[in-house]
């Protein structure tokens, strides 16, 4: 029989406001195995964790439950606490009565009840807990970051620095990401490309650091600390070792007409590409869709031309697979899908463009080459209006519930750059509220406001018609006259919402990363662990896990980083005791639970039994506990119930169900 | 409903995995998002390691309603465990109301540690379910000798 | 039968196996026992007949055990359960030779005796060589007929097929004896209200006695200890104690076979009681043929099982409530 200890916390009023906590001190007595219980303001304060040492200590209790906030919370805490007076750690549970009580309950005695069922099943399981003891695992010292932009590339580099090899992924044929389409950035107006093209050189030429461009992972095994990857190195056509980049192919190239992902589609590229000048690494890729090599057989003039004889037209996707110990994800993202928005006429003119679309406009490697001017005649646009989040907090289904945050920064950006160039523009912009949270972000705002003149309207926009002569026709609204508003205008830009990169998806689900309903990946506690993901040894670094600008990308993942090294720092990590165990006496050696182990962590191996009395030799499971990771699905898969999970194990589930239909 | 009801207090289990729905179940109590005490929480590693046995066993003991919540498919943690668990679970219900226990005693929801609001809707009507059901007497009389 | 007689006291005397797995007779003439015969002498006692209707694919687990290969008979319906236990390695099929018994149906003498034939004495027409469509029965009251398809088992109705799965050497021949559906029985179950479900299942379990010949029949049935004789769930047997397991012994013994039950219908063959039992696993067949695909455990040896597989477009447990 356990000696239980129960351990009933306030946590301030938190827990004490809807749960008579000494009642559940009180009826904790009554529960078998139970031989102390107490209740304390704070539990987990210094002087909490230290009644629990001095009651393990006086009454000699071989285990404890502690009826306090989420597990997810304090486990921890309160199992080192056990630990630094001699019990097992995992003699230790916690029965959630404050997220799965106190708060959700409003009425005292409910509240009361409900924590007292909860404390009998957390004392129901501790009277079946074992001891148990963490095994260890090697870590590899070696990271992964999966995206090349600025997320990816800062995080990349300090890791570096601090003496680890990193490998960068990166989808596109060239790192640098969304951050190398901007033309400049907020609130300096410094050029984003010269900020940038230092960092991506830097990075290609660490020497901890390998980019793989043109790649993209394709599947991950393992967990923290040794997690294998397989990357997918796509075939570029063109050879990275003989390529000396001097563009010819491209020039000569005769397709010419596959739409510039760099430049937002606004205009065209070659068939063979870099995209854009400044390309790390500075080989381009032949893009198999738009060949005409590819298409018809016919052609091979890049081939022809090439004095380095660096195209290969026969080059395969070439697999690589690398052990890593962490796994930084920073994908990012991209401006959402603007078809379910036809009212801004989007899709009708080509003179509505996103804002990501008028960076390049703006931007002299761009499709006008750096000259303000409408998509459609080329004219020079007079009169523009901007609107503000199309599709951010949004509350139907066509847009995003979010503030994408960047938008009324880079749309002040704009307005400035373009009265401060074309002083006979008058630029508009729509808003329902101008956020400018962040260092000299509002004085950046005002200035364009009271410096440049932007004319900024309190109001939504309701339609953008396209005229007949080519101007837009803008109804809106302007809440603080309170009057309808037309205007017509040469250009419309929109301030797109922007959501996390599509892949992301696919990625998470590999990296069994938990996702929120708007694709971002969820972090392990929304105010303390912001940079890691739930899943222990993934990382999060900039977009990918929430809307941000430049400077909070790479503050974050620098963050990430640190995070990153302090796991690869470590030699071994202790692993989850809580792994499947099989009974050899039970396991009829069937193979039902490793066709359902992720991790094939069960093998079948021939053993002497000893089944009382009867020795013989029989097939059964033997389960590493290295590689387990503790889901469970084998115990389930088990017909005999031979295979068991330890700390959650069938009879503890059933004592704590039995608990609570008492 | 009939007055009886307005005493009935059903017994509900809900089994939530440690990654997901556990954590939905936090957020929801962070966010003061309110669901009937009824509903009991017992936290497993995944929904993969709810056995039919204890969902049984919950009902031979009283429950009147249990539902098991894990990992949105392709989110779950251990990456697989979930997909197992929905057939186990699609399965095992369908055989429950072959033999004539209401389908709607039992439930699968999926609920993301980041849906703290649909944790505490889905308990709502889940409760709500229940209450209309009534206490759950069949699979406790499933073999009263005639 | 002499055909396969004479085969295995050759395959007896060259030592190919040491011994033969088949039926013999028993103290009545309608219930032959599996048996083992080491000898040419023992063979004397072999039966093989309409009513050999026990699957001796499970004695195999034990008998591979055993020094040297073991003749075993197999039905064709039995070979789907030898094949099921060569996927979990539960037998050596290095330790089997597999002869292929012809069948044209099993008898269930419980349907004989449905029919009014009491006081039976000898039956004519139920060995395996007779192409006869009729038995004829010597009773104390005189001789009595009936038609072979009459009296048949519920699973040869279904029949899956006379072909065998897996085997060394065929003898004799077999006959389709379907003619009925599979899931018939269970559709109309199905189509039942609540109510009558419940009225029906709790009629047919409230007869169980909990011997457990249903779980001593079943191949698929075949752990060294089942849960419920273990401590492991805290579900130990207390017989005649009307407690969980009782109760949901049929259910979660169903579920331990879903997807691993070739639908043999040993158990409900051998239940006293005459319980439907295959009535729980074909539903499970049933449902796994509808939402994962078509899939006949015991076909082959290497397919995935359905509950040890997946796909991301699985159907969510909420169809069961919107089937109706």
């Amino acid at each position: 029989m356990q000696r239980i200890g129960v351990f009933v916390c306030h946590c301030g009023s938190n827990i004490a406001a809807t749960v008579d906590v000494k009642k559940v001190a009180e009826m904790a007595l009554m529960e078998p195995g139970v031989v102390h219980s107490e209740d304390y303001q704070y539990m987990c304060s210094e002087a909490g964790q230290a009644k629990i040492a001095a009651a393990i200590h006086e009454k000699g209790l071989t285990g404890v439950v502690v009826c306090s906030c989420s597990p997810r919370m304090h486990e921890t805490t309160f199992r080192k606490a056990a630990e630094r007076a001699g019990l097992n750690p995992y003699m230790v549970e916690i029965a959630n009565i404050r997220e799965h009580c106190s708060w959700i309950h409003k009425d005292i005695e409910e509240g009361t009840k409900k924590a007292v069922i909860l404390m009998r099943a957390a004392v129901a399981k501790v009277n079946l807990n074992a001891p148990l003891q963490a095994g260890e695992s090697r870590v590899t010292k070696r990271a992964l970051v999966i995206g090349g932009g600025i997320a990816g590339i800062q995080t990349a580099l300090d890791i570096a620095d601090a003496g680890y090899e990193v490998d960068i992924v990166e989808k596109t044929p060239s790192i640098g990401g969304r951050m190398s389409q901007l033309d400049k950035t907020f609130p300096t107006l410094d050029c984003s490309a010269c900020i940038l093209t230092p960092k991506m050189v830097e990075a290609s030429a660490h020497e901890k650091i390998k980019i793989y461009t043109y790649s993209e992972v394709e599947k991950v095994s393992g967990f923290v600390g040794d997690f294998m990857v397989d990357i997918r190195k796509k075939a570029r056509s063109v050879d990275m070792d003989k390529c000396t980049g001097c563009g010819v192919c491209q020039e000569k190239c005769p397709s010419k007409k596959a739409p510039s992902e760099f430049n937002r589609g606004l205009n065209t590229r070659s068939a063979i590409y870099t995209p854009f000048a400044q390309a790390i690494p500075n080989v381009p890729v032949i893009d198999r869709e738009a060949c005409i090599k590819f298409k018809t057989g016919k052609c091979g003039l890049c081939s022809k031309v090439c004095q380095a004889g660096a195209i290969d037209y026969d080059q395969q996707d070439e697999i690589i697979t690398e052990k890593y110990g962490a796994i930084v994800v920073a994908t990012g993202f991209d401006t959402i899908n603007l078809d379910k928005y036809d009212e801004y006429a989007y899709s009708q003119s080509k003179d509505v463009i996103t804002s990501l679309e008028l960076e390049r406009v703006m931007n002299a490697a761009g499709p006008t080459h750096g000259h303000l001017e409408r998509l459609s005649d080329g004219k020079a646009p007079k009169e523009i209006v901007f609107i503000q989040c199309v599709g951010s907090r949004c509350s139907d289904d066509r847009g995003k519930p979010y503030c994408s945050k960047i938008c009324c920064m880079y749309t002040a950006k704009h307005a400035m750059l373009i009265r401060d160039k074309y002083p006979d523009v008058n630029v508009t912009v729509f808003y329902i509220d101008v956020r400018t949270p962040g260092k000299n972000f509002d004085e950046f705002y005002r200035r364009a406001v009271e410096q440049y003149g932007v004319n900024y309207i309190k109001g939504q926009v309701g339609k953008v018609i396209p005229q007949p002569d080519g101007k837009l026709l803008v109804q809106g609204s302007d809440l603080l006259d309170n009057r309808q508003i037309l205007k017509e205008a040469d250009m419309v830009v929109l301030a797109t919402a922007i959501e996390p990169n599509p892949d992301v998806r696919k990625i998470a689900t590999m990296l069994t990363a938990s996702i929120d309903t708007n694709n971002f990946l969820t972090e392990a506690h929304a105010k303390l662990r912001p940079v890691e993901s739930p899943t222990a040894g993934i990382f999060l670094s900039g977009v990918c896990q929430g809307p941000k600008d430049i400077p909070e990308t790479v503050a974050q993942a620098g963050a990430a980083a640190v995070k990153a090294i302090g796991l690869l720092a470590k030699d071994k990590l202790l692993t989850n005791p809580c792994t499947a165990q099989s009974d050899i006496l039970l396991c009829n050696g069937c193979s039902t639970c490793e066709n359902v182990c992720p991790y094939g962590a069960i093998t079948y191996e021939d053993k002497e039994v000893n089944d009382h009395g009867i020795r013989e030799t029989r097939r059964v499971a033997v389960v590493n506990n290295a590689l387990c990771q503790g889901c469970g699905a084998c115990t389930v898969a088990c017909p005999s119930g031979a295979m068991d999970l330890q700390g959650f194990s069938n009879r503890q589930i059933i004592a704590e169900v039995d608990a609570i239909c008492r | 409903m009939s007055l009886e009801n307005k005493e009935f207090k059903p017994k509900i289990v809900a089994f939530c995995c440690n990654w997901c729905s556990y954590a939905g179940a936090d957020l929801a109590g962070s966010s003061r998002l309110s669901y009937p005490a009824d509903v009991k929480i017992i936290r497993v590693p995944c929904s993969c390691r709810v056995n039919p046995m204890f969902i049984l066993r919950a009902f031979e003991k009283g429950a009147d309603g249990v539902i098991m919540c894990g990992c949105h498919p392709g989110d779950c943690h251990y990456s697989t465990g979930n997909y197992y668990a929905r057939r186990r679970m699609t399965l095992l219900f369908s055989m429950l109301d072959y033999i004539g226990v209401e389908n709607g005693r039992t439930r699968v929801e999926w609920v993301s540690a980041a849906e703290g609001v649909k944790f505490s809707e889905t308990m709502n009507s889940f409760v709500e379910k229940i209450y209309s059901l009534g206490e759950n007497v069949r699979l406790g009389d499933l073999r009263c000798k005639n | 039968m002499q055909e396969l007689i004479n085969r295995a006291k050759e395959l007896l005397a060259d030592g190919t196996v040491a011994r033969v797995l088949g039926w013999k007779a028993g103290d009545l003439p309608y219930n032959p026992e599996p048996a083992y015969f080491e000898t040419a002498e023992a063979m004397e006692d072999f039966v093989y007949n309409g009513f050999c209707g026990a699957n001796l694919s499970k004695y195999m687990i034990e008998a591979s055990r055993l020094e040297g290969k073991t003749l075993v008979c197999l039905k064709p319906c039995d070979t789907y359960s030898f094949n099921q236990l060569i996927k979990e390695h539960r037998v050596d099929r290095e330790k089997a030779y597999i002869v292929g018994v012809g069948c044209k149906g099993k008898l269930d003498i419980e349907k004989v005796k449905k029919q009014g034939i009491k006081g039976i004495e000898s039956i004519g027409g139920a060995e395996i060589a007779d192409e006869a469509e009729t038995l004829t029965i010597q009773t104390i009251y005189g001789e009595k007929t009936c038609a072979y398809a009459d009296v048949m088992l519920e699973r040869c109705h279904v029949c899956k097929g006379k072909d065998h799965m897996v085997y060394d050497e065929i003898i004799g021949e077999s006959k389709e004896t379907k003619d009925a559906e599979r899931f018939d029985e269970v559709a109309r179950i199905e189509a039942m209200s609540p109510q009558e479900k419940f009225a029906f299942f709790q009629k047919e379990l409230s007869k169980c006695i909990r011997c457990n010949a249903c779980r001593n029949a079943c191949p698929a049935c075949s752990c060294r200890k089942c849960v419920f004789d273990s401590n492991k769930f805290d579900s130990s047997q207390k017989a005649n104690v009307d407690t969980f397991e009782e109760k949901m012994f049929h259910i979660i013994r169903a579920f331990h076979v879903a997807g691993r039950c070739t639908d043999c219908g040993e158990c409900s063959r051998v239940c006293p009681q005459g319980i439907p039992l295959h009535l729980f696993n074909r539903k499970f067949i049933k449902d796994i043929d509808e939402l994962y695909g078509e899939y006949q455990a015991g076909e082959d040896t290497d397919s995935k099982a359905p509950l040890t597989n997946y796909t991301f477009e699985d159907a969510e447990p909420s169809i069961v409530g919107k089937r109706g």
